[in-house]
């Protein structure tokens, strides 16, 4: 059984090093996996996604629509963007964090209002205040991690070593506020 | 040893273990990250990025004549520019193996256009493998380097954005000894005058034949039978797509070699399937085959002729509609363009140009692109890459027969775009006496496709010291005399480059030089730069007059609050480059030491 977690955010949040981190111990764990990504143009501050999926055999390294078991969103409105790829009995991790695009930064339009209301009126949602816990820790920035291990529960992977993971894969003096951050996230879903 | 691979870094490894000597690229999204893996060898590879793709090819080509295996690789618009080498070296073959890569742009992430670059493989009449994902990646270009030896030809590697971007599991082996084989003078080989050539031309109709009974017997090529009511022939991503819709519900003819197509494999496939579907992504390069032969089949009357044949586009083609989706308020989503980083050195000067009236922008291809967009609305067309100078001199002189003409044009080019093929653009606008105006955004690196180094940053791609290219000096060799030098950031010295640059009825360059904000400064550049980025503006809340002039520079680090008419900057985001302050009437933001 393939399994698909879509991860989706704004240039610079640190999606990609999340979805690294997760293909990583899924294949250390044995599954075969696939994951993709899109990049080129500018995408600082621009819509970014990773897509993961991973079983005994992936064909597809893409999602398709109404086909994730769970999207992660690291950013509000991009929740919202991409739900059409969730499955419709699937599950979204909800960062509740706006940034907001160019024409709402300028005030031509208005962040939109409603949107964890909307979403969790149609699916099972978990909301996750990332920024906060992150300030918490001293580190505005291992919101991508909260997220992560907030996934990983979410999807019943607590099996892998992910610990190991991280301080393979992450800068020596941010190993342990990112493990911190990891189990925090984790700690997030009952 | 199993790694988690994607698409490009696998074509690096593949390229490793095969032996390969010299590799040399242009980047370009999507195929960038096959040089910079490739580059990691550096005790067995030399890798070296090129000016452009035909320079990357022609080098390559060199390479293999003097007995190295070579690669060259390049996105899918940059084999146009190398299309004229390709041709030729068509008719010459190798010495050591040689194999062009293009990665292709279905659905056009990151690209001007979305050309099916199977074409050119039957159109230059060299072989050609089509990965579909990153096993296969690493393995055909093994494959592929055998069959340039075997049959004396270069060889063509298809990628698509799918195959370069998506990772997977690859097993990896050692590098295999591939030595440099003696280069031995062989004019009857290698000169192409027109009575070598024409002798040539037969080798190579000898060598098609050739490979026709090689495309029908080799594994590339293989059927995975099952329920023969639907028979699916696909290559490269296509076939994961489709496999992901059918499963083991139909059967597959997968084409992994594809100039030229099996023709005696599709024949024994179509005749023992019901109903056939071609699923490819972009020009029926296969379906046209499969009818050639004389079976009907479900190809471009049935799926899109452009985009990815991603699952869903597959599921709605044939069945109608995509799987079930969650119904929600699309209204609610506000678009998130791409924009300039804060800090980028082309903000100031875009705001600056786009309040030019009688000006038309002829652009370039870079993260400058995005200048056409609001809040600047400074470029009115672009082509390709170099043709920022050349379309605008062209526009220029019909401009000129008017004699009531009050437009002027200006052209925008990066330093990258300018070593790539805007210095021929240059010499034509210099030599041709055009009254252009033509502006070199130096950002002192090739800034969109992710900070490689290029001849004006001092750098190779290995890391190796090397002259940093003087572009004034450049601009000056290419007989322009009017040309000024300016720190972008400085509005006030934009606003006089122009008021003298537009003065002039001859060329002019006007060269801007700031780094890009994510650049990796070098103890030189924090020389020449000292303090760039080191600090950080804010806005004073009582003194704004809530008019928006700092939001109309564009940067993502103000935003604007409709309730309290008040702009505010973002201290994380701030680098200090100061244009909003410049532009701010009523002096309200001020500089604070970060």
């Amino acid at each position: 059984m393939v399994k698909s977690i879509l991860l989706v955010g704004v240039g610079g949040q640190g999606t990609i090093l999340a979805s690294k981190l997760l293909t990583t111990g899924l294949m250390e764990a044995g599954y075969d996996v696939k994951m993709s990504e899109i990049h080129g143009m500018s995408q600082r501050g621009g819509s970014v996604s990773s897509q993961v999926r991973y079983g005994e055999k992936v064909e597809s390294p893409v999602i398709e629509l109404g086909g994730a078991d769970i999207l992660v969103s690291f950013e509000k409105m991009e929740a919202m963007r991409w739900l059409e790829y969730l499955k419709i009995d699937g599950k979204v991790i909800l960062n509740n964090y706006e940034i907001g695009s160019i024409s709402i930064l300028s005030g031509k339009v208005d962040y939109p209002e409603g949107i964890v209301e909307e979403i969790s009126s149609k699916v099972d949602t978990i909301v996750v205040d990332a920024a906060t816990h992150a300030k918490d820790m001293g580190n505005s920035k291992v919101m991508n991690i909260i997220l992560l291990g907030a996934t990983v529960k979410s999807m019943k992977l607590e099996g892998i070593d992910w610990e190991k993971i991280i301080r393979e894969n992450v800068k020596k003096q941010f190993i342990d506020i990112n493990i911190e951050a990891f189990k925090h996230g984790m700690s997030l879903v009952g | 040893m199993k790694k988690l691979l994607t698409g490009n870094e696998a074509i690096a490894r593949g390229a490793y273990e095969a032996g390969v000597r010299y590799a040399s690229a242009y980047p370009g999204t999507p195929s960038t990250e096959i040089l910079e893996n490739i580059a990691t060898y550096k005790e067995d590879i030399l890798a070296e990025w090129a000016t452009n793709e035909k320079v990357a090819l022609e080098a390559a080509i060199g390479a293999s004549i003097a007995g190295a295996r070579s690669l060259a690789a390049m996105k899918h618009v940059g084999v146009n520019v190398a299309a004229d080498p390709l041709f030729t070296f068509s008719y010459t073959g190798v010495n050591g193996g040689m194999v062009l890569i293009t990665a292709d742009e279905p659905g056009q992430h990151s690209s001007q256009n979305e050309q099916d670059n199977r074409n050119y493989a039957k159109f230059a009449k060299i072989p050609m493998l089509e990965p579909t994902d990153s096993q296969e990646s690493k393995d055909m270009i093994q494959a592929a380097f055998q069959i340039s030896e075997v049959y004396d030809t270069p060889v063509l590697i298809r990628m698509t954005t799918r195959v370069c971007h998506s990772k997977g599991i690859v097993e990896c082996s050692e590098r295999q000894d591939a030595p440099i084989k003696e280069y031995v003078k062989d004019i009857n080989k290698y000169m192409t005058v027109p009575a070598f050539a024409r002798k040539m031309r037969v080798k190579v109709e000898e060598r098609m034949h050739k490979l026709l009974e090689f495309s029908n017997k080799t594994e590339l090529n293989y059927i995975e039978w099952n329920d023969t009511k639907v028979g699916i022939i696909a290559s490269g991503a296509a076939f994961t797509f489709a496999k992901e819709v059918f499963g083991d519900s139909a059967s597959y003819l997968k084409l992994g070699f594809t100039n030229p197509l099996p023709t005696e494999k599709i024949k024994e496939f179509a005749s023992k399937v019901d109903k056939i579907y071609v699923i490819e992504e972009n020009d029926p390069y296969i379906e046209d085959q499969v009818r050639i032969l004389g079976f009907d089949c479900f190809g471009k009357n049935l799926f899109p002729p452009y985009g990815e044949m991603t699952p869903d586009v597959i599921r709605k083609a044939i069945f109608g509609k995509t799987n079930e989706t969650i119904d929600y308020n699309e209204e609610k989503v506000v678009s998130r363009p791409p924009t300039l980083c804060a800090g980028c050195p082309h903000r100031g000067f875009f705001h600056q140009l786009g309040k030019r009236k009688n000006v038309v922008v002829a652009g370039d291809i870079g993260c400058y692109t995005l200048g056409f967009a609001d809040p600047y609305n400074a470029m009115d067309f672009n082509i390709c890459m170099g043709a920022g100078a050349s379309t605008g001199h062209g526009a220029q002189q019909i401009f000129n027969m008017n004699k009531d003409n009050n437009k002027r044009v200006v052209s925008v080019m990066g330093d990258s775009t300018f070593f790539h093929t805007g210095i021929n653009a240059l010499i034509d606008v210099a030599y041709n006496r055009s009254n252009t105006v033509t502006v070199i955004l130096d950002n002192r690196i090739t800034g969109m496709t992710g900070h490689q180094e290029n001849p004006g940053t001092g750098y190779t791609i290995q890391g190796m010291e090397t002259p940093e290219l003087d572009i004034e000096k450049l601009v000056r060799a290419c007989n322009i005399e009017n040309i000024v030098s300016i720190d972008p950031n400085d509005l006030t010295a934009v606003k006089n480059a122009f008021d003298w640059a537009l003065s002039l009825n001859e060329p002019s360059v006007i060269i801007t030089r700031w780094p890009c904000v994510l650049k990796k400064l070098s103890a030189q550049d924090k020389e020449e730069f000292s303090g760039a980025f080191q600090s950080k503006y804010e806005i004073n809340h009582d003194k704004c007059i809530g008019c928006r002039a700092c939001v109309r520079t564009g940067c993502p680090a103000i935003s604007f609050d409709n309730k309290a008419k008040k702009s505010t900057i973002s201290f994380d985001q701030c680098v200090g480059c100061s244009v909003c302050s410049q532009v701010c009437p009523v002096k309200a933001i001020g500089k604070v030491e970060a």
